[in-house]
C-alpha cells in the first residue's frame, strides 16, 4: 500500500503545547477501507492526532495526506471528504435534534429535501427520533454523543474519524455504534478510532496503532501486538499432587523454558514457542510417564498484557478498566 | 440505538465538488453559508423569547429617558422640537449599544462545542461570523421598527418622503453592519465572554457623548465640537437627520457639510478593517 492509495498518512507530525510535545514524531498509515485503532492512555495524543488529521489543528513539523489530500494544503477538500465526531459532542445544544441535522446537512451543501430526508433517516437509525424535535442540550450524554455521530454520517465520509466513541455509552448503545462502524466499513469507509478500551480496539480495528507519548510505539493486528508482548503458555493441571515435581520435569524438557509450579492448584506452566506441537509432545510424554492430568489449557497473552508491556506498563488510569 | 444500520444515501463527493469550485462559487456559497447560519442563530432567539423583549426594552427607554427627562431642557439650532433632533440620535445610539450583544454572543459561541463541527465541515470559513452579522442585522431593522413606531408616538416624523426614510433607515444599517464586525472582532479577541460588556461600555459611553447625538456640536466648546463633528456615529446621525428632514443639521465644518459621504465612508471603511481580521482570528481559534 503506498502513500497516494491510503486513506490516512501522517509523517513525523509534532505538535507543541509549551514545552508539552503532545504529537513527536507520529507516523501512521490507515490503508483505505479498514478500521484502524489508535489505541493510548490519557494524555498519550490521540485527539491531538485526530485534531490534526481532520484540519482542525495546526502543527509544527511533518505532514499529512488524508484521502488523497494534503490537509495544510487543501484542507477544504480533507472537509468535504470526512466525517469527525470529537472527543466531545460537537453538536449546538440550543437546536433540536432534528434542527442540528438539517444545519449541518446545509453546510455540507446538500439540497433541502435531500438534507430533510436524511435527518429524519439518521435520527431514526439512531433511535432519536422520539426526541428529534426537543433541544439537544436536555439530551443525555449517550443520545448526545449518537447524535454526534449521526451528524458525522450524513454524507457518507471517505474517512471518519472516531475520538473514543464509546466513552460515555450504555453497552447496548456501544454495540450499535460497533455495528454502525461495521456497517460503513463494509461500504468502504475508513475508519480511524481511538480508544481506551483494548476491547473496542480488538472488535473493531483491523489494525492497532499504540501510541504513547505523542508517538506509535507499536503496530500490527491484535493477534500480532498480543504475540509480540509475549509467548503463548501453556498450563496443566495434575490430578495428584505427589506427581508434580516429575510432571515439571517433562514440562521443562519439552518446553525447554522455565517452568512455574502452583502448588496449591497443582498447576505448572511455561512459555512455548510452536503451541500445537509441544502441546501433543507434552500430551504423550505424559501419558508415557502415567501421570494423570485434569486439564490443559494454551494462553494466548491479552491484548490487555500487550498493552502494559508495550507502553512501558507505567499505570494510566483507563488501561485496568476493560478486560481483552 | 437499533443495530442494523442503512447504508447513507448520499455520497460525500457531492460535498467534495461543491467545495473545490472556482472563486466564484465560493462566493456564492459563502452568502448561501452565511445565510443558513443566519438561520441558526435567529432559531436561538426563537428558542429564548425572553431576549426579544430585551431588544426592545433599551430603545424604548432611550426615548423616553433622554427625550423626556434629558429632553426639557435642551435647545436645538434653529429652533426645531428637540425630541425630532433626538429620535435619529437614538436610533443610532441603539445600534451603537447593539455592539455589545454582538460581542458577547459571539464569545460565549466561540466557545462552543459545536465550533469543531462548523470548522470540520466543507463551509465556508467566513459564514459562523456572517451568519452572527445577518442575525444582528434583522435583530436590528426589529428594533428600527420599534423606535419608529416610538418616535412617530412621541411626535417624531419624516418629512423629505418615503424615498429618503428608506434611505436614512439603510445608512443607520449600514453603520450596525460595520458595529457588529467590530463587536465580532472584539468577542474574538477577548479571552472571556463576560468581560466583553465590561469593554464594550467604557468604549460606547463617551463614543455617544461626544458626538451629535444629544447636543448640535456647534453648541459645544469648539474643540469638544471638532470631535462631535468628526465622530463617525454623528455622520450617520447627521446624514439620517438630513434625510428624514429633522431639525439640528448643518455646521461649518467639512464633516457636517459632507455628512452623507461619511456616513457611507466610515461604516465601509471599519468592515474593511474589522471584517477580514475577525475572520481570520476564527480560524486560529483553538489551534
Ligand atoms: N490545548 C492544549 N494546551 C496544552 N496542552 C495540551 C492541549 N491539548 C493537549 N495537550 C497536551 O497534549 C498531550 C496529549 O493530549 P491529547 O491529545 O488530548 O491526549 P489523548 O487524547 O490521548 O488523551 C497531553 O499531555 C495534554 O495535556
Ligand atoms: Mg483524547
Amino acid at each position: 500500500m503506498t502513500d497516494e492509495t491510503s486513506a490516512v498518512v501522517a509523517r513525523g507530525l509534532r505538535k507543541t503545547y509549551g514545552r508539552t510535545a503532545a504529537l513527536d514524531g507520529f507516523d501512521l498509515t490507515v490503508p483505505r477501507g479498514t478500521v484502524c485503532g489508535l489505541l493510548g492512555p490519557n494524555g498519550a495524543g490521540k485527539t491531538t492526532a485526530v485534531r490534526v488529521l481532520t484540519t482542525l489543528l495546526r502543527f509544527d513539523a511533518g505532514h499529512a495526506r488524508v484521502a488523497g489530500h494534503d490537509v495544510t494544503r487543501h484542507p477544504e477538500r480533507v472537509r468535504a471528504a470526512i466525517g469527525l465526531t470529537g472527543q466531545y459532542a460537537a453538536v449546538d445544544e440550543t437546536l433540536s435534534g432534528r434542527q442540528n441535522l438539517v444545519l449541518f446537512g446545509r453546510l455540507r451543501h446538500l439540497p433541502p429535501r435531500t438534507v430533510r430526508r436524511r435527518a429524519d433517516e439518521l435520527l431514526d437509525q439512531f433511535g432519536l427520533t422520539d426526541v428529534a424535535g426537543r433541544s439537544a442540550g436536555t439530551y443525555s450524554g449517550g443520545m448526545r454523543r449518537r447524535l454526534d455521530l449521526a451528524a458525522s454520517l450524513i454524507t457518507t465520509p471517505q474517512v471518519l474519524f472516531l475520538d473514543e466513541p464509546t466513552t460515555g455509552l450504555d453497552p447496548r448503545s456501544r454495540n450499535g455504534l460497533w455495528e454502525a462502524v461495521r456497517t460503513l466499513v463494509a461500504d468502504g469507509t475508513t475508519v480511524l478510532l481511538t480508544t481506551q478500551y483494548l476491547e473496542e480496539a480488538d472488535q473493531l480495528a483491523d489494525r492497532v496503532s499504540v501510541v504513547d507519548a505523542g508517538r506509535v510505539v507499536a503496530e500490527g493486528t491484535s493477534a500480532e501486538l498480543k504475540t509480540r508482548s509475549g509467548a503463548d503458555r501453556i498450563e496443566l493441571v495434575v490430578r495428584d499432587a505427589g506427581q508434580l515435581p516429575a510432571a515439571a520435569g517433562l514440562v521443562e524438557r519439552v518446553t525447554g523454558g522455565p517452568v512455574r509450579v502452583d502448588r496449591e492448584i497443582r498447576r505448572l506452566s511455561a512459555p512455548v514457542t510452536d503451541r500445537i506441537t509441544a502441546l501433543a509432545e507434552l500430551l504423550r510424554a505424559l501419558r508415557d510417564a502415567g501421570i494423570a492430568v485434569e486439564d490443559v489449557v494454551l494462553r494466548r497473552p491479552t491484548l490487555d498484557a500487550a498493552f502494559l508491556h508495550l507502553t512501558g506498563g507505567h499505570p494510566g488510569g483507563a488501561r485496568t478498566e476493560v478486560a481483552a | 440505538m437499533t443495530t442494523t444500520v442503512e447504508t447513507p444515501r448520499v455520497p460525500s463527493s457531492h460535498a467534495e465538488r461543491a467545495s473545490a469550485a472556482g472563486p466564484l462559487s465560493r462566493l456564492r456559497w459563502a452568502v448561501v453559508d452565511g445565510w443558513v447560519m443566519t438561520g441558526r442563530n435567529m432559531r436561538h432567539v426563537i428558542r429564548s423569547p425572553e431576549e426579544i423583549v430585551l431588544y426592545f426594552s433599551l430603545p424604548i427607554m432611550f426615548v423616553l429617558v433622554f427625550g423626556y427627562v434629558f429632553g426639557s431642557g435642551m435647545a436645538v439650532p434653529g429652533d426645531g422640537s428637540y425630541r425630532e433632533f433626538l429620535l435619529p440620535g437614538v436610533f443610532v445610539m441603539t445600534m451603537l449599544y447593539g455592539l455589545g450583544a454582538t460581542a458577547s454572543q459571539i464569545a460565549v459561541d466561540a466557545g462552543r462545542g459545536v465550533v469543531d463541527r462548523f470548522r470540520s465541515l466543507p463551509m465556508a470559513r467566513s459564514a459562523p461570523l456572517t451568519g452572527r452579522a445577518g442575525a444582528d442585522l434583522l435583530r436590528a431593522l426589529l428594533e428600527l421598527a420599534v423606535l419608529v413606531v416610538c418616535g412617530l408616538l412621541v411626535g417624531w416624523r419624516w418629512r423629505n418622503g418615503v424615498g429618503d426614510a428608506v434611505a436614512a433607515v439603510g445608512l443607520i444599517l449600514l453603520l450596525r453592519l460595520a458595529l457588529t464586525w467590530l463587536g465580532i472582532l472584539l468577542g474574538l479577541l477577548v479571552p472571556n465572554p463576560d468581560t466583553v460588556s465590561v469593554i464594550v461600555f467604557p468604549l460606547a459611553f463617551p463614543l455617544t457623548a461626544l458626538s451629535n447625538v444629544f447636543v448640535a456640536p456647534e453648541l459645544l466648546p469648539e474643540w469638544l465640537g471638532a470631535i462631535a463633528a468628526w465622530n463617525p456615529l454623528s455622520a450617520t446621525v447627521a446624514a439620517a437627520r438630513d434625510l428624514f428632514g429633522n431639525p439640528g443639521i448643518g455646521g461649518e465644518s467639512w464633516a457636517a457639510q459632507h455628512a452623507l459621504l461619511l456616513a457611507a465612508g466610515w461604516p465601509v471603511l471599519l468592515i474593511a478593517v474589522t471584517a477580514p481580521l475577525a475572520v481570520r482570528r476564527y480560524q486560529r481559534l483553538s489551534s
